[in-house]
């Protein structure tokens, strides 16, 4: 019979487990009623008793590593933890988030236990086996896969669950503390940076993503380039909207060739297939060719329109759901008021 | 001045992203249609890997560089007369299988045999490169397990900037959540960096550079091991294309304030 661990680790507080922890609990307790199995949770925190409090109405065993090691997302003292709460928990399927601190160690810890990992896990398949879909070829070729070796690990793609709702119960951290022996630390966390830009841009909660081509700093009919009036219109539209900006690779290269750029883009913004593929239920394209390598960063994008020039551009071939035909500027100009007004 | 530094960097080939992919099916299992005769490029994000290796080992005197690349021998000859061009490696060359769908523990373990075996390689000074992700499998798992089965403790992904300090530490920035990055702090080699985008362009060719690479890398090829990948318990249900086609509406006449209201009111809809 299968047994399930699913790890979870806590946000930047150190206390609260992070929305994408919680979606893994969600899909552990669909996963252990279908299989009927016995359910583990592990939580990395520097102070579990909150995270706890999450998750122990949850009707899964709970196992916890707690201490300021854990304050930082740190591979070595990660990588422990993981493996510690698996040593604990002896699971045959370990479900976690595929966030960037689990990222970091989770296959590791897979090869530390003899077990096999597969990431970036859309779904789990409501068959009798255990089967995840996951996207190759950066989202251009979709997979369901299966494995016989145990424990196997599936990172779970944010987004792909709801977050677990809290239920109130009482745990006792010091019941269900497991002890870690450290490796030596070489590695300290020092915090975190803002990209230099006027504003966070990237906004993983919004409804809309909004993308910027390279279109925007083109020359435009009266021969001339306007970036300084792009960009106002797109910030505006980012303060009015709320939207989180996304941009095609030309538009971000041009900085490193040059050219004239939007200075508050920089390759985090960039989605595609060098960038990110985000999760949005809308999005908005204006001044983008919609090509194959920029539209495969779309996959998880709901309702698409876009705003371009060419009558022939990528997104009229089926990638968009409604493509208008004119100038972005008169447009967003326009869209601006309205949100505004 | 910092210490140092042997570097490995650890690139697939996959195809041009502006190729149409199909899936196939081998008798090894999953694969793309006409995979060997479409154009291939370094991988993109083990490229940046690569050009900032290049950087650092050029400017820090002692330094070494190399390539390590699976791939069936005809398909990694084609892609290193281009690459060859643009900095300066010694090639580690496995023959293998290429595409996404073998298992990354098995090209995890190809890897680390081929690093192991390279002559003259001190892993106190390694810093182990690699792309973060790749554009075929994309599970961004390979480069850490190859880590892991060198023993290397210090692991960073995601990264878009290094900078090596006299004392022979260096900060490292990581990518991670809400477009922010992770400031760290590693006490030196060896470490393992899987790396996002960067921040150095291309370089340019050189054909200079091209020639003094070639002299080397077409001895390497012609003499690197030939490898098969284990399925190690995996097995394929299915493989497919997408199926979402959308029904596109497409608008030529509207006015930009037609179409601002649509927008709009698309916005504000739930």
């Amino acid at each position: 019979m299968e047994s399930i661990l699913v790890l979870t680790h806590a946000d930047e507080n150190g206390t609260a487990l992070t929305k994408a922890s919680l979606e893994a609990v969600t899909a552990g307790k669909e996963l252990a009623a279908r299989l009927g199995a016995e359910l583990t949770i592990g939580i990395v925190a520097t102070h579990a008793n909150d995270a706890v409090a999450q998750v122990a109405g949850a009707g899964a065993k709970l196992l916890a590593v707690q201490g300021e090691p854990y304050a930082q997302a740190r591979f070595a003292s990660d990588a422990a933890a993981c493996e510690a709460l698996w040593r604990a928990a002896q699971a045959m399927i370990v479900l976690a988030p595929h966030s960037s601190r689990f990222a970091r160690v989770m296959a590791a810890v897979a090869y530390r236990v003899g077990g096999a990992i597969d990431t970036h896990v859309t779904a789990i398949s409501e068959t009798e086996d255990v089967e995840a879909t996951r996207w190759f070829y950066r989202q251009r070729i979709e997979a369901v896969l299966a494995r016989t070796t145990r424990p196997w690990f599936l990172l779970l793609d944010a987004g792909t669950h709801a977050p677990s709702a809290s239920e109130a119960s009482q745990a006792h951290v010091d019941e269900i503390a497991i002890a870690v022996e450290l490796p030596p630390l070489r590695t300290e966390a020092m915090g975190m940076r803002a990209p230099k830009q006027n504003q966070q841009t990237i906004r993983p909660d919004a409804k809309l993503l909004f993308v910027a081509g390279a279109g925007w700093t083109k020359k435009q009919p009266d021969g001339q380039v306007h970036v300084e009036e792009a960009g106002k219109l797109i910030l505006d539209f980012l303060a009015a909207s709320g939207a989180s900006l996304g941009s095609s690779k030309s538009l971000v290269d041009q900085g490193g060739e040059g050219n004239s750029v939007l200075p508050f883009l920089t390759h985090l913004n960039q989605v595609g297939q060098t960038g990110s593929t985000p999760r949005h239920p809308k999005g908005l394209a204006t001044c983008c060719h919609g090509e194959e390598p920029h539209v495969v960063g779309w996959r998880f994008i709901g309702e698409r329109r876009a705003v371009s020039l060419d009558p022939n551009c990528g997104w009229t071939r089926g990638k968009a759901d409604v493509v208008y035909i004119a100038d972005a500027f008169k447009v967003m100009a326009r869209v601006n008021e309205l949100l505004a007004g | 001045m910092p210490h140092p530094l042997h570097i490995v960097v650890c690139a697939g080939i996959v195809p041009d992203p502006l190729q149409t992919l199909e899936p196939t099916t081998t008798p090894g299992g999953p694969g793309i249609k006409n995979e060997m005769v479409l154009p291939a490029v370094l991988d993109p994000w083990a490229a940046s890997a690569l050009y900032e290796a290049a950087n650092l080992a050029a400017r820090i005197p002692g330094s070494k560089l190399w390539l390590v690349s699976l791939g069936p021998k005809a398909k990694l000859q084609q892609v290193m007369m281009t690459i060859a061009q643009k900095v300066a490696f010694e090639l580690v060359p496995v023959d293998g299988p290429i595409g996404g769908f073998p298992d990354a523990q098995a090209t995890a373990a190809a890897l680390t045999e081929a690093i192991g075996a390279i002559p003259g390689l001190d892993r106190s000074k390694l810093l182990l490169f690699g792309g973060w992700e790749s554009a075929s499998r994309g599970a961004g798992v390979t480069l850490q397990l190859v880590g892991e089965r060198l023993g290397i403790t210090d692991q960073f992904q995601g990264v878009d900037q290094i900078e090596l300090r006299d004392d022979g530490s260096f900060e490292v920035l990581e990518r991670v959540e809400g477009g922010k990055h992770q400031v760290s702090v590693c006490a030196g080699a060896p470490a393992v960096l899987g790396w996002a985008t960067g921040n150095l362009p291309e370089p340019r060719n050189n054909p200079q550079v091209g020639m003094a690479n070639m002299r080397t890398i077409m001895p390497a090829l012609q003499k690197a091991k030939t490898i098969a990948l284990a399925a190690d318990g995996l097995r394929y249900v299915n493989v497919s294309l997408p199926k979402q086609q959308r029904t596109t509406r497409v608008e030529k006449n509207m006015t930009p304030d037609e179409i601002a209201a649509e927008i709009a009111a698309w916005i504000g809809a739930e």
